[in-house]
């Protein structure tokens, strides 16, 4: 299906990353959204309780943002597509509900603009040290999708891709902004309604009765069921059977994780989403995501001037990582290059997939500016001898 | 016939999960005695039970959600009201009830009830006080009285106990009651009352843990509390909440202490919004095949 023509802004607009991700989540359906005051995403929800009682949904502003990461989940199972917005340490809050979600298979998105930490950090400046805690930072074994647009049209069209990948695979979408990326202004194009493809939530195709709400048919993504449709859901964060119900014992327990894993991991292929340049021949890869790859850009093109076969590999879904594309490129190249704002997280995934077949070369930063274009030319260059 | 053919429907089981019984509640526990009363008193109403949902959190008390035959969440530890905040505002149509324990809603979860009061959420809330936490094993809790003792007061608790109806006047219900689980008759009809109103009604029912709290304070079995229940209890509707605190060993001041007016939130937000909110309805096949509304 496509978007509803009355939540879309369609035109060209003059706006920032964190007002393009709300056009974003209204454009993909999403009404409704629960938040609480950090920066720099706030203007995501600023305008979002502007905007959503004009087409009958609303914000609410949480008391902290454990009650934020639960009461969108509240939404999502009343019928509504929801989302949470927040930063650093309003994410760490909200990672508990991320178990809850990946658990109970809540459909929802997560936007983290990402600021320097630890702790309080650097609230008003860039970095992208949450990209780990995307993927481990709830207790106990799930995965996630998480996305990093690196531009405000990104953050328009992406937000709308991690609506309908939540939609897809029953799972919370980390979208992992940061700070440039966020309050960054460019053109943002909004394209006609009928030309957003979204993706409608799997809604049970069975009587009350018949229907469990956690049996998943071939892509072992189950279908769903909202309170007040007379389904009587149970939903439950303890592992669960078919129906939802308890089952506290190790048979229950492989069941329902290797299902939640299996659904992702089958999905590799469909899930590894990147921007590649040039990476034929390319003696040196630079492997980016976010506002770096906007960095390593004007890197690469030094490199290139000097004469250097240099390819560029941006990553657009982080999580899952696209293992099978640097399994198959590692071999090819002398080096890749990954700068990254922290002091080098996808990197150690970059190393685990490039399995010892390059040169992996780490250039990280502790945030709080983008990196100097020239310390990644000379990793480019190290790695190119 | 036989005597087997003889069989008493008791309404109370179309409410509950049959099968999912037995509870894990313990013999003597109270928690099942008040979800008795709650089910009588839903029964009552004129509300369509394919449109009620649960929300519990965790502990003896969170597990209420998921043995009745309603939409349950078993969501998370003190984070019940604020799941309930979500489905009720997303979807108005529900009546939204939060079934949870002490150490639930007012410890861990204490500043989510606080603002779901301020804000007056439409939520009817049920909190089963047990004064300890019993699914842990009975330590200490923000309720246990006096200098009782809990494995992690083995010297007796030295923290004073919180007062919840009094905290939820403060911040701003438009209900609040107190029964024990001695009390099933008046508290099925108070649960009734509040289920018809509009707002957050909070409704605290002590109970006795007899695994836990009552034999780690030497008090007896779960019939000598229902005794003391009786014979403590004093019924005044209408009360200040700054007189219904509890004492160790004294008076234990029950009955309805709130009743009032106050516009809910959803009520509150459309008056503010005006015409700034607009209704949204569903489209039609049509429009969403042409990707407009008719009347754009």
């Amino acid at each position: 299906m496509h978007a509803d023509q009355r939540c879309v802004l369609t035109g060209t607009h003059f706006i920032n990353g964190d007002a393009a991700c709300c056009e974003g989540a209204l454009s993909a359906g999403a009404r409704f959204a629960a938040g609480y005051p950090i920066t720099p995403s706030t203007e995501i929800v600023e305008r979002f309780s502007a905007r959503a009682p004009q087409v009958g949904g609303l914000f609410i502003q949480m008391e902290d943002e454990l009650a934020s990461s639960i009461a969108l989940q509240g939404m999502v199972w009343a019928g509504q597509k929801s989302f949470t917005v927040t930063s650093g340490p309003g994410y760490s809050l909200m990672m508990e509900h991320i178990g809850y979600a990946a658990i109970t298979e809540t459909p929802c998105v997560f936007v983290d603009v990402q600021r320097g930490g630890p702790s309080t950090g650097l609230p008003t400046l860039p970095a992208q040290g949450d990209m780990m805690q995307a993927r481990w930072g709830s207790h106990g074994d799930y995965l996630t999708i998480a996305l990093t647009p690196n531009s405000p049209q990104e953050c328009y069209s992406l937000t709308i891709k991690a609506f309908n990948l939540a939609e897809q695979f029953r799972v919370p979408v980390m979208f992992m902004m940061d700070e440039c990326v966020g309050h960054m202004t460019e053109k943002v194009v909004i394209p006609k309604a009928e030309e957003i493809e979204i993706y409608p939530r799997r809604l049970a195709s069975k009587p009350p009765g018949e229907f469990n709400l956690f049996e998943a048919g071939e892509d072992l993504v189950p279908e769903m069921a909202h309170a007040g449709e007379g389904y009587k859901v149970y939903v439950t964060g303890l592992t669960h059977d078919k129906r939802g119900y308890p089952v506290l014992n190790p048979k229950a327990q492989h069941e329902l994780v290797t299902r939640q894993f299996e659904k992702i991991r089958r999905a590799a292929d469909e899930l590894t989403i990147v921007e590649t340049e040039e990476i034929e021949g390319a003696d040196v890869v630079v492997v980016s995501y976010g506002i770096t790859s906007r960095v390593a850009q004007r890197a690469i093109q030094m490199a290139r001037d000097k004469g250097l076969k240099v390819g560029k590999l941006r990553l657009i879904c982080v999580w899952p990582f696209p293992e099978k594309l640097i399994r198959e490129l590692a071999p090819k190249v002398k080096a890749l290059v990954m700068p990254e704002l922290n002091m080098g997280q996808m990197v150690l995934e970059l190393e685990r997939c490039a399995g010892g077949k390059c040169q992996v070369i780490s250039v990280p930063h502790a945030g709080g500016t983008v990196h100097k274009p020239a310390d990644i030319l000379a990793a480019i260059e190290r790695g190119a001898r | 016939m036989s005597t087997t053919d003889f069989v008493v429907h008791n309404p109370v089981e179309d409410l509950l999960r049959q099968d999912r019984v037995p509870t894990i509640w313990c013999p003597g526990c109270g928690i099942g005695t008040t979800v008795n009363s709650f089910a009588h008193a839903l029964l009552g109403q004129d509300i369509d039970l394919s449109k009620t949902a649960i929300v519990s959190g965790i502990g003896c008390s969170g597990r209420v959600s998921g043995y009745m035959n309603l939409d349950s969440f078993h969501t998370t530890h003190g984070r019940a009201i604020p799941f309930a905040t979500g489905l009720k505002l997303a979807n108005p149509e529900l009546t939204v009830i939060v079934y949870s324990g002490d150490g639930d809603l007012t410890s861990i979860g204490g500043n989510h009830l606080i603002h779901a009061a301020r804000r007056n959420i439409d939520l009817m809330v049920v909190c089963v006080n047990n004064m300890i936490y019993a699914m842990t094993g009975g330590q200490a809790a923000a309720t246990t009285p006096g200098s009782s003792m809990s494995t992690t007061t083995p010297y007796g608790a030295f923290e004073p106990e919180l007062n919840m109806p009094q905290l939820v006047d403060a911040a701003g219900a438009c209900f609040v009651a107190r029964w024990t689980s001695f009390h099933v008759m008046q508290l099925e009809r108070t649960m009734a009352k509040a289920l018809k109103k509009k707002g957050l009604r909070f409704i605290e029912i002590l109970s006795p843990c007899p695994t836990y709290f009552q034999r780690k304070n030497n008090l007896g079995d779960a019939l000598t509390a229902m005794v003391d229940y009786k014979k403590r209890s004093k019924i005044k509707h209408g009360c200040h909440t700054w007189e219904t605190a509890l004492e160790p060993g004294g008076d234990i001041i029950v009955g309805e202490f709130v009743d009032r007016e106050r516009e809910d939130y959803l009520t509150r937000m459309r008056r503010q919004l005006g015409s700034h909110y607009s209704e949204f309805p569903e489209q039609t096949e049509e429009e969403i095949s042409e990707g407009a509304c008719s009347e754009c």
